[in-house]
């Protein structure tokens, strides 16, 4: 196993397909699931030396055709060309032997072996590990050096920061020979620092001619990186741009099909009296400081965005004002409630001062996938005498509500019937907002209000939030999608590590500073190096030699 | 990650795999049958009539059935929650004692009337205690529900030795038996009912008890889809994370379903201290318990499907019995065997014609009905 | 009602002896919860009846339950069927043949191990504690530290009736003889379970004992290795088990289960059946000790005429061995 040299020079690859064939070429790929058709005659084409992004709304097919490429699934019909040549791609196996490598969403790597170890893992070639690890290592730095993706091969892999641990991700890649790099929304646990260090990663790799396919749902990382952009929807590919012809409201509109609206509009906001105070938040999980010492207050008619990248104590700060996991320490003012860890109060006690709560994550807690839509509907409410009879459930009360509902809330298909997992994405989340916020709740608790929506939705959610601030209620948004958090709220707080790092109004923030905050810089880490911390970001474009090299 | 959404029509889920597994089975019973020398066809023709064949058959046939049905509603309660209730036998067992100490103390005093709900009553509170120490344990510490569920099963097994050998058991007598309980304890049999408008027929142990059977399968229905309460066991076992979101307090649930399963299996106790032996003996939850895990898998956890499930095995039960008398080589374990099979093919492996079926019928299916992925 | 039958006593054994005219039978064996090849009771009563039907050529049916209310319905189906004699195994068949023989009053039945007091019914019991008393006092005198032990299968009044009758004879022969008493456990599993019985048997002959009876069906191989490998005496039960580790078999109390399944089907043929209770103790035969090549070394002459004595003491009525199953609780333990 080695690396082929690979001629550099960046080809400029986005003319004509004339004389290397493409490095990836699909054609009438089909794959269907039952009765879902999740890739339907789909075409790709890649050129060698380019990074060519695919775009489209979750469920668009975008992850099923990859994982037909990278051999976890084979397709119905369909062809599969690599540099010309037609391939069967039976299982990862194969498609490693072909010079494709993956980078999967959340890293296939073991957390207690060291980065060395996790790049061999698989590869060791030889039963003697001694023997090999020696050439491994030299093959690594090598590596390392040609591609400037240094990283400590001895390091332990669960003690690196999450970019690191993505790096490590590519090398193994390229352990194994790869060309041709998959990337399946590597973004997603970034902060717009380690962002932008990837794409210079990425750019790299591209000018030594290694082909890369990068799958993401944000618009603004097809503009930034890519060569060429190809967009799907419901299964089909219903396009390919190249990036400088194109812009961001088209693939918008080529994704969803309509005309989307991708700016919220929103006067600005009037806070009235202190709706919700929280003091002194903390909160320790197996030594594991989650909150430290929040204190935050949410006013009537205001938005209030938590900011940071995640993991960073937003999924407690949640738990804690939602009353889903009891306080240790610190104290919540609601009304005329005190909620202290001695004075517990339990979600359904939440619910009834008129606390409101989507979850980030509708499918492990917002949501049972098993229900029918009508019990989805009624989650947190079961016990309401409205949907009661003395001992028996009031089916129709509990239908009519599910209607009115899925109807006030455009959720489609309008069946109460329907199971939850059944509905898309979107008419999911609509429908879990519907039942939070149909209660009018004093204060509504919004964690990941569009993950996995898609930009329809979107629009929607974010109109109905403004409605109900405008309204009178106090909101809370917790977001990973830094321009979703920038466009929707008054103020906007920064979480780092269970502590809120910084508070900026909505009206001044931008991604820059805010990335600052998320990544706590200027109270960095040790394990980065001194002259890191005080690099002036603008400035790194040109210097990818030691840029990259933490 | 498009999730293939998978929707067959009920008549094929709940009707034609399953019939699909029982064939399979049968077709490899038959197939050791062969192999033993003796013919399938002949077996399964006397297995089948061993079953339905005439009133005695089938009165044993429901008599197991009966059993069947409490513990497969039992089981299947417990994984409405998500929990693996296994120690339906212990239940049963320490039912079968409530009822059988209540029978002893007023059998000489009052009327079945008097008897039969209290019996009820005490035989349901004894097997929720029963199942309450393991559901405690699992909501408050965290033991293994299944750990402390088997562990309680040779638990009851020991006690109830120990109270019949030294506490019930009649002086001078050498088995570890209660005295008989008087004709006030004895809930009729089919035979008894059967004579009340004139009618004869044989004896079986067939008993009343198969109403209070059909009456907790309503009652079960009832409860998981119908009350708050069942709203919350559900939410509970397809997803903890919601119920707790939900303001649900999953530990009371989690101790209440256990009860409520533990004083279902309790029910076997009924059928057989009341209705067929008549006074307190070793052994008679004869792995009831057991196999109404596989009841409950068999049934998908339904009422409906659980009480289908439960004749099927109590035809294999009465039928294999029939079966090991008329065909000499044929003995118990064989007819355990084809059980065996029956229950791998329904119940291990029950999914394992599916896709094949899946695909089949949607070959057969317009192409127009896609539906939109997740 | 039970001391009626007392007087009734009849030895089966001597039974035998009249040969009258065969007469056609089909006979019918009903074996207990724990099937045929228990190791213990039930597979006794197997080999009284294949015995039975290898000499005659008469085919007997068969059937193993598998839960308690399958007692009743094979004892009867045999009945519809016409077998004639019907052998029910184990106590807790008592009941189903009471029923079943009520309703074929002209069907002959034999329950062993249990009574019922019909008139045509034969109970075959044993006096499990005359055997035991025996071999407790062989085990007191082969004893050097005067400790000796009983490893039980699972606890039930029979067992215990072993046990009581086991302690009375070592404490006859040795009024010193400490008697160690286990029980493996509670449940059916306790009958075969030899890594427990090694166990249990380890456990005892640290506490001194140099001498145990196991009276715990497959439980006992491991009690028997586990005196092997210790260099101890243990003592078989049920059939002679001499055989199994010689040398290290002091004896087996050998209970005529097989004799008295043989006997049931065979005095049928041959018109001698009789109903009524039939108590096999040592005048009778149904109980005794083993002694063969495989143990003639470790029996002394004393030993020999100690245990006669006990022998002709028991039968004669001049040792009366207490019965556990009288009033459950045993005087010498």
């Amino acid at each position: 196993m080695s690396i082929k040299s690979i001629t550099t020079g960046q080809s400029d690859a986005v003319g004509e397909q004339s004389a290397p064939p493409p490095a990836i070429e699909l054609k009438a790929i089909s794959k269907s699931f039952g009765l879902v058709k999740a890739n339907h005659n789909v075409d790709l084409k890649v050129l060698p030396g380019t990074i060519h992004g695919i775009i489209g709304e979750n469920g668009a097919g975008k992850s099923t055709l990859m994982s037909i490429l990278y051999g976890f699934y084979e397709a119905d019909s369909g062809d599969i060309f690599i540099h010309g040549h037609k391939k069967t791609i039976h299982s990862s196996r194969d498609a490693i032997s072909f010079g494709i490598g993956m980078v999967h969403q959340h890293f296939m790597l073991v957390e207690t072996f060291t980065v060395l170890e996790n790049v061999m893992l698989g590869a060791e070639g030889g039963t003697l590990l001694n023997e090999s690890s020696k050439t491994a290592r030299e093959e690594l730095i090598k590596l390392s050096k040609e591609y400037s993706l240094s990283v400590d091969p001895d390091a332990l892999t669960g003690d690196l920061p999450v970019g690191l641990q993505q790096r490590v991700e590519i090398l193994k890649a390229l352990y194994r020979g790869a060309e041709i790099l998959i990337l399946d929304e590597p973004t997603g646990v970034l902060t717009p620092q380690e962002t932008d260090q990837l794409f210079k990663i990425l750019d790299i790799l591209r000018s030594r001619g290694v082909s890369i396919i990068l799958i993401t749902h944000k618009l603004q990382e097809i503009m930034a990186i890519t060569d060429r952009v190809s967009v799907m929807r419901a299964g089909t590919m219903v396009s390919e741009r190249e990036t400088v012809a194109t812009s961001k409201n088209e693939l918008a509109e080529l994704m969803v099909g309509r005309k989307v609206l991708l700016e919220v509009d929103k006067t600005d906001a009037n806070p009235a009296e202190i709706l919700l105070e929280a003091t002194d938040l903390t909160h320790e999980e197996g030594g594991v400081v989650l909150l430290d010492s929040v204190s935050l207050n949410l006013r009537a008619g205001e938005i209030v965005g938590i900011a940071g990248v995640s993991g960073n104590g937003q999924t407690q700060l949640l738990a804690a004002l939602s009353g889903i996991c009891p306080l240790q320490k610190g104290s919540i003012q609601i009304g005329d409630v005190k909620i202290t860890p001695k004075a517990h109060y339990s979600p359904k006690e939440f619910r009834d001062i008129g606390v409101g709560h989507v979850p980030e994550d509708r499918h492990r807690m917002g949501m049972v996938n098993a229900f029918a839509a009508r019990e989805t509907a009624i989650m947190g409410f079961h016990e309401d005498p409205a949907f009661n009879g003395k001992i028996l459930m009031d089916q129709k009360a509990i239908e009519e509500n599910c209607t009115r509902l899925m109807h006030d809330y455009d959720v489609r298909p309008e069946d109460p019937s329907l199971k939850s997992a059944n509905f898309s994405g979107g008419n999911q989340q609509k429908l879990v907002l519907a039942r939070e916020m149909d209660r009018n709740p004093k204060v509504l608790l919004v964690g990941q209000p569009t993950r996995g929506v898609d930009i329809g939705a979107i629009e929607f959610i974010h109109k109905n939030l403004i409605k109900m601030r405008d309204a009178g209620s106090a909101i809370l948004i917790v977001s990973v999608e830094l321009e979703e958090i920038m466009s929707l709220s008054d103020r906007i707080l920064v979480m780092f590590e269970g502590r809120i790092v910084g508070e900026v109004s909505g009206k001044d923030a931008n991604a820059q500073q805010l990335g600052l905050l998320m990544g706590n810089a200027g109270n960095q880490k040790a394990d980065l190096p001194p002259d890191e911390k005080n690099k002036d970001i603008s400035n790194r474009k040109n210097d990818h030699s030691e840029e990259v090299a933490v | 990650m498009s999730s293939p959404s998978k929707t067959l029509p009920a008549w094929i889920d709940v009707g034609l795999i399953p019939l699909i597994n029982i064939t399979f089975a049968f077709i490899v019973s038959g197939l050791v049958i062969f192999i033993i020398g003796e013919d399938p066809i002949e077996a399964v023709k006397l297995l089948v009539y061993g079953a339905f064949g005439n009133d005695y058959n089938l009165g044993y046939t429901l008599y197991y059935t009966t059993n069947f049905i409490f513990t497969g509603l039992a089981v299947a309660v417990a994984f409405h929650a998500s929990l693996f209730n296994i120690g339906g036998e212990g239940q049963a067992y320490i039912g079968g004692l409530g009822v059988g100490l209540l029978c002893l103390a007023l059998d000489q005093y009052v009327p079945l009337w008097v008897i039969l709900p209290l019996a009820i009553i005490v035989s349901g509170l004894f097997g929720a205690a029963w199942a309450y120490i393991p559901a405690y344990l699992q909501a408050y510490r965290g033991s293994h529900i299944v750990i402390t569920t088997i562990m309680f099963n040779f638990i009851a097994y020991s006690l109830i030795n120990y109270i019949l050998t030294n506490v019930l058991i009649e002086p001078g007598s050498g088995s570890p038996e209660s005295r008989d309980l008087l004709e006030t304890a004895h809930i009729p049999t089919f035979q008894d009912a059967f004579g009340w408008f004139g009618i004869k027929i044989e004896y079986t142990p067939l008993n009343l008890s198969i109403l209070l059977a059909l009456i907790s399968s309503v009652f079960v229905w009832l409860f998981l889809w119908h009350t708050r309460w069942g709203y919350a066991v559900r939410m509970l076992g397809f997803n903890n994370n919601a119920a707790n979101y939900s303001g649900i307090n999953t530990r009371r649930v989690i101790v209440g379903t256990m009860c409520l399963s533990g004083a279902l299996a309790s029910f076997v106790g009924i059928n057989e201290i009341m209705g067929v032996h008549h006074r307190l003996i070793m052994d008679f939850p004869a792995g009831y318990g057991y196999t109404g895990i596989a009841v409950a898998l068999m049934g998908r956890n339904h009422p409906i499907g659980i009480v289908i499930a439960s004749l099927l095995f109590g035809a294999l039960y009465q039928g294999g019995t029939e079966l090991s008398f008329e065909i000499s080589t044929i003995q118990k374990e064989m007819v355990l065997t084809i059980q065996g099979f029956v229950i791998l093919f329904c119940g291990a492996l029950a999914y394992m014609a599916r896709p094949t079926i899946e695909r089949f019928f949607f070959a057969l299916t317009p192409k127009n009905q896609t539906v939109a992925a997740e | 009602m039970k001391k009626l039958f007392q007087t009734a006593a009849a030895s089966i054994i001597a039974l035998t002896a009249a040969a009258a005219h065969a007469e056609e039978i089909k006979p019918a064996v009903v074996f207990d919860m724990g099937g045929k090849f228990d190791k213990s009771f039930n597979e006794g009563v197997y080999n009284g009846v294949e015995k039975f039907s290898k000499e005659t050529g008469i085919k007997y049916r068969e059937f193993e339950v598998t839960n308690p209310s399958q007692r009743e319905q094979a004892i009867r189906k045999m009945a519809q069927r016409g077998a004639d004699p019907i052998v029910g195994v184990g106590f807790a068949q008592g009941p189903a043949i009471e029923k079943v023989a009520k309703e074929y009053p002209n069907i002959r039945f034999t329950i062993i191990d249990s009574v019922v007091d019909l008139p045509n019914v034969q109970s075959v019991v044993f006096k499990e504690h005359e055997g035991s008393f025996l071999v407790g006092v062989l085990a007191a005198m082969a004893s050097e530290n005067h400790k000796v032990g009983f490893i039980g299968g699972m606890d039930i009044p029979l067992i215990r009736k072993f046990a009581c009758g086991y302690a009375q004879g070592a404490k006859f022969a040795n009024a010193n003889a400490e008697v160690y008493s286990n029980m493996t456990g509670t449940t059916p599993s306790a009958w075969n379970d030899p890594s427990k019985g090694s166990e249990l048997a380890k456990s005892q002959f640290d506490k001194g004992a140099d001498v145990i009876f196991a009276a715990a069906g497959g439980t006992g191989i491991g009690v028997y290795q586990a005196a092997k490998d210790s260099g101890k005496l243990a003592i078989g039960v049920d059939s002679n088990q001499n055989h199994i580790q010689p040398g290290t078999m002091l004896t087996s109390m050998t209970k005529g289960v097989d004799v008295a399944a043989y006997n049931a089907f065979k005095s049928a043929m041959e018109g001698t059946w009789k109903p009524g209770l039939h108590a096999l103790g040592l005048a009778e035969n149904g109980v005794d000790w083993a002694l063969d090549d495989n143990n003639k070394s470790l029996i002394t002459d004393a030993m020999k005429a100690k245990v006669k004595a006990a022998r002709e003491g028991i039968v004669s009525g001049a040792i009366s061995v207490h019965d556990f199953t009288s009033d459950n609780s045993c005087p010498a333990l």
